[in-house]
């Protein structure tokens, strides 16, 4: 025992080892990295915080030809205007922002390090004027394009895209010859193509750029394009054919590409919509579709599962990043508990009275609804979107995809998914699809049925408590916010057809899509109206939905 | 306690035939006009005309639960829905009120109403051509919610749509309504609705004389529509209503084309909703999208729930009942009122499953027994 617990330590004591010196060598990894600048700039940096404003230039030179893509952190920095030296040390150059207190935070210009605050007076700014701001960006695009990766090189091109002028053209033209990057040299000579489409003379020149152009998705080429078109008395202004001609095809090549992407961009929002149609209409699907139960409080589970979300963000202030999921699992057994009240308080006494329970349960959402106003005022509550979830994905310039409607696709397939478990591979799913195919045959089966039932509406409550968490990041969280889903839900769930998860997955799915696709023509409200219509219309041509139940147990 | 169901039990057997309704009914409107109108103010038997337009909202409201009670008390259909028939005539009457104030809108267009002249929009749309005759909106302000009727009706009750689905499927309809009422294009006013009435049929809507007419009409309104709603109820048609309403699938069998019986009292039950909207608009002075609410539909559904359904004055109890209390309730304790309102809902379909009315009857019978 105790040989073995020596050893433990000894490879417990190596480890450690390992990993500090792990963490050293990657910290000096990173410093080498930074490229801290040589010693020969030294001096040159004194002459540049000293020198006066027409000797600026030269000096600039200088130091970029001495210290190469080293410099290029101090360029961004003076382009800025954020760059300074120390009164008493003129060769100390360093970066400094003006603070709430008026005083200046200093960092170091290559590390970004924080150096503390010094007052007004003891730093003075290196003035720049605007021919120095456009030689300090050739250099930096000068710099980056001729860096080693290819990514930074990119990203270079990309930013010049439709800012290119006479200067900055030869440097791009430059390095167009010993490019060797397939994605870089496309840019470049998309970059090149939209500068001579701007600027040549040569018509022959300008059709090449068009066709290079053609599909570029760049509003900046759009515009170009389309000016290029535009007519005086019913006539181009543009006297060559050919060019009017090219012109035209790219355009039509820009707009069929657009459409698709504005095509998909809409189908993701209609697949978003869908999610939280979905989330909503889970738990319903469980509650009304499995047991036949009316919920109408089930808009207040989701509220309910919004405020836990806020609640838990309001207890621990400093896990902002983390308290979504510390609020999932919370707002499960919240929302949980609560309806497991309301199945053993209210719903057991009403079984086989199913527009009683409709009534009784409307009744509990109003209290539930007064109670969460009376708690915490009728003002909506924000809940704080953490870092990971905000932002977009940029996929090209048409069509970008927020971070939180992902997730909340995603999550609410997952839902799905481990509720269709639940369900299929749990005895307590069996249990519950045994009590709603057959109540007394289940209980004849020695199924506690009461207890199957608590725990389903448990299930199906605390599964619209995880919703609500979902609907935190997308809306206000006030006490209304369930009423405004109550509806949609249930139309999720009668469309796809009751009793059948699957459906109401295809009903989210549709009505979401469908909604999303109407809305471009007939306005969001309008569209909300005509999909409401619609299920109407189809629940009296198939009022079992999509997917029917088939069997006995579906006939009443 | 006893004292209060005996005296309640008398009224039953009172209230069980037309007349004795009616007699209430009249003597109670009779008493309110005659406090208003001769007594003079001061007076400790002087009845206000804020209390007169409130009596008169009271007895919109008891007419409106009554149309529910018929369709859900005798033919078992939960419409979550009635209050879209409501608001549908209110807003025809409140469209005739609109025209009839000419040029005394504040942009004083002698044909268009302010919120048209602040949209920008130069012309009456045609669905508001003729809402100047008093008939003709009125026939409108019927005519539509019970064509509405009609047409949801025929296709649900067809499809053999009933029960749960029927009330989400009527909820779903108002809830459409309400959106679409909220859009200024529908050229309804949005959501401010229709408001600033002057004067109906020349008489002017702030006079104490016009409000007491007002109130008058409504009583007799609800009169009429209850002795009409009782012989229909005793009548063939009103026992195949119960058949229907205890045993669907048998009263098919038996040869009954239930869908025409479901669709024909749906209609029916739409145009009384329809004209306690009429009624209510004029005494309340304003009509919006407010009123096409899930939640006040389904708050209809309770006056009836508690008073007790089936039995046609059991629904006309229970509205005056909890908008009484709901007047003073807001009044002493606004944030109480959805916390009572939802106690009310859970208690009464828990305890009282046959309403006030009901538990009064049983009570009377073991009563009876006992004796």
């Amino acid at each position: 025992m105790g040989v073995t617990l020596n050893r433990f330590n000894r490879i417990y004591h190596q480890f450690v080892h390992c990993v500090i010196l792990a963490l050293a060598l990657t910290a000096g990894g990173l410093a080498y990295g930074q490229q801290t600048p040589d010693d020969n700039l030294t001096p040159l940096f004194a002459s540049l915080s000293q020198a006066r404003l027409s000797k600026v230039a030269a000096i600039l030179e200088e130091i970029e030809r001495v210290g190469g893509d080293t410099v290029l952190p101090l360029f961004e920095t003076m382009l800025n205007g954020d760059l300074y030296y120390y009164e008493d040390q003129p060769q100390r150059l360093v970066k400094a922002v003006r603070n709430a207190d008026r005083d200046y935070d200093i960092y170091d210009i290559f590390s970004g390090e924080a150096l503390g605050t010094e007052s007004r007076q003891s730093i003075d700014k290196i003035k720049v004027n605007n021919r120095l701001r456009r030689q300090l960006r050739q250099a930096i695009s000068r710099i980056n394009l001729n860096s080693s990766d290819a990514t930074v090189r990119l990203k270079a091109v990309n930013n010049m895209f439709g800012g290119v002028d006479e200067d900055t053209v030869s440097l791009l033209e430059d390095r167009q010859k010993i490019e060797n990057d397939k994605a870089v040299l496309n840019a470049l000579f998309q970059t090149l193509a939209l500068f001579r489409l701007q600027h040549s003379d040569d018509d022959q020149e300008r059709i090449a750029a068009i066709e290079i152009l053609s599909g570029h998705l760049d509003p900046m080429v759009r515009n170009e394009l389309t000016s290029l078109l535009e007519k005086e008395d019913g006539q181009y202004i543009e006297q060559n054919p050919e060019l009017i001609a090219a012109a035209e095809k790219s355009l039509r090549e820009i707009k069929s590409r657009l459409s698709i992407f504005r095509g998909i961009e809409q189908l993701f929002f209609g697949l978003s919509m869908g999610s939280v149609f979905l989330l909503a209409a889970i738990g319903l699907a469980i509650t009304f579709g499995v047991m036949g139960v009316i919920n109408m409080a089930h808009g207040e589970m989701m509220m309910l599962g919004a405020y836990t979300a806020y609640v838990v963000q309001q207890v621990l202030p400093n896990y902002i990043e983390y308290s979504i999921l510390i609020a999932i699992p919370a707002s499960f057994l919240v929302a949980g508990l609560v309806g497991v009240a309301i199945e053993r308080g209210i719903i057991q006494f009403l079984k086989g009275r199913p527009l009683e329970t409709l009534l009784a349960t409307f009744g509990v959402s109003l209290i539930l609804q007064q109670a969460v106003r009376s708690i915490f005022s009728p003002l909506n509550r924000q809940v704080v979107t953490p870092e990971w979830l905000s932002g977009s994905l940029e996929i090209n310039s048409a069509l970008s995809i927020t971070y939180n409607r992902l997730y909340i696709l995603l999550f609410a397939l997952l839902v799905f998914a481990a509720v269709q478990l639940v369900m299929k591979y749990t005895s307590l799913g069996l249990n519950v699809r045994a009590v709603s195919q057959n109540r007394s045959m289940a209980k004849a089966m020695g199924i506690k049925t009461e207890w199957v039932d608590a725990m389903t509406f448990g299930l199906g409550s605390g599964i619209a408590g995880v919703a609500g968490v979902a609907l935190s990041q997308l809306t206000n969280v006030g006490p209304n916010l369930g009423q405004a889903y109550i509806i949609d839900s249930f139309m999720v769930v009668v469309f796809g057809g009751v009793g059948n998860l699957l459906g109401t997955v295809v009903g989210g799915f549709t009505l979401g899509i469908a909604n999303k696709f109407l809305e471009p023509a007939t306005g969001a409200v309008m569209a909300k109206i005509l999909i409401l219509i619609f299920i109407i219309l189809f629940i009296q041509r198939r009022p079992k939905g999509l997917f029917p139940q088939k069997g006995r147990a579906a006939n009443d | 306690m006893t004292n209060f169901a005996e005296t309640l039990g008398k009224f039953r057997l009172s209230a069980n035939d037309k007349t004795s309704f009616v007699a209430v009914l009249f003597c109670f409107t009779l008493l309110a006009a005659m406090g208003n109108l001769l007594i003079p103010e001061g007076s400790a038997l002087h009845v206000s005309t804020y209390t007169i337009t409130l009596l008169g909202k009271y007895l919109c409201f008891a007419l409106l639960a009554l149309s529910v009670d018929v369709i859900w008390g005798y033919c078992g259909i939960l419409s979550l829905g009635q209050g879209a028939f409501f608001a549908l005539g209110g807003y025809g009457m409140g469209m005739y009120l609109m025209r009839q104030i000419g040029d005394r809108g504040v942009y004083g267009n002698p044909i268009l109403p302010d919120f048209m002249v602040f949209l920008n929009w130069s012309e009456l749309p045609w669905f508001w051509l003729g809402f100047d005759q008093f008939w003709f909106a009125m026939l409108m302000a019927v005519f539509v919610p019970g064509l509405l009727a009609f047409v949801f009706g025929w296709l649900a009750f067809r499809s053999r749509v009933t029960g749960v689905y029927l009330s989400i499927m009527t909820q779903a309809l108002t809830y459409a309504l309400l959106l679409a009422f909220f859009r200024n294009e529908m050229g309804f006013g949005g959501n401010n609705g229709l408001t600033d009435f002057k004067d109906i049929l020349g008489f002017d809507l702030q006079s104490d004389t016009t409000r007491v007419v007002l109130f008058m009409i409504t009583a007799a309104i609800l009169a009429a529509a209850y002795v009409l709603s009782r012989m229909i109820m005793d009548s063939r048609f009103g026992r195949v209503l119960l058949t229907i309403r205890d045993a669907e699938s048998r009263a098919r069998f038996i040869g009954f084309k239930t869908e025409r019986y479901q669709v024909a009292l749906f209609v029916y039950s739409a145009i009384l909703a329809a004209m306690a909207g009429i009624m209510y608009v004029p005494q309340v002075g304003i009509i919006n999208p407010g009123e096409f609410a899930p939640l006040n539909s389904i708050e209809i559904v309770v006056w009836v729930a508690v008073g007790g359904r089936g039995t046609l004055y059991g629904a006309v109890i229970g509205a005056l009942l909890v908008n009484y209390a709901k007047t003073r309730f807001t009044a002493v304790l606004p944030d109480g009122w959805l916390f009572a309102l939802g106690a009310l809902f859970v208690y009464v379909t828990i305890f009282l499953p046959q309403g006030l009315v009901g538990w009064v009857n049983k009570r009377f019978k073991s009563q009876e027994a006992a004796a």
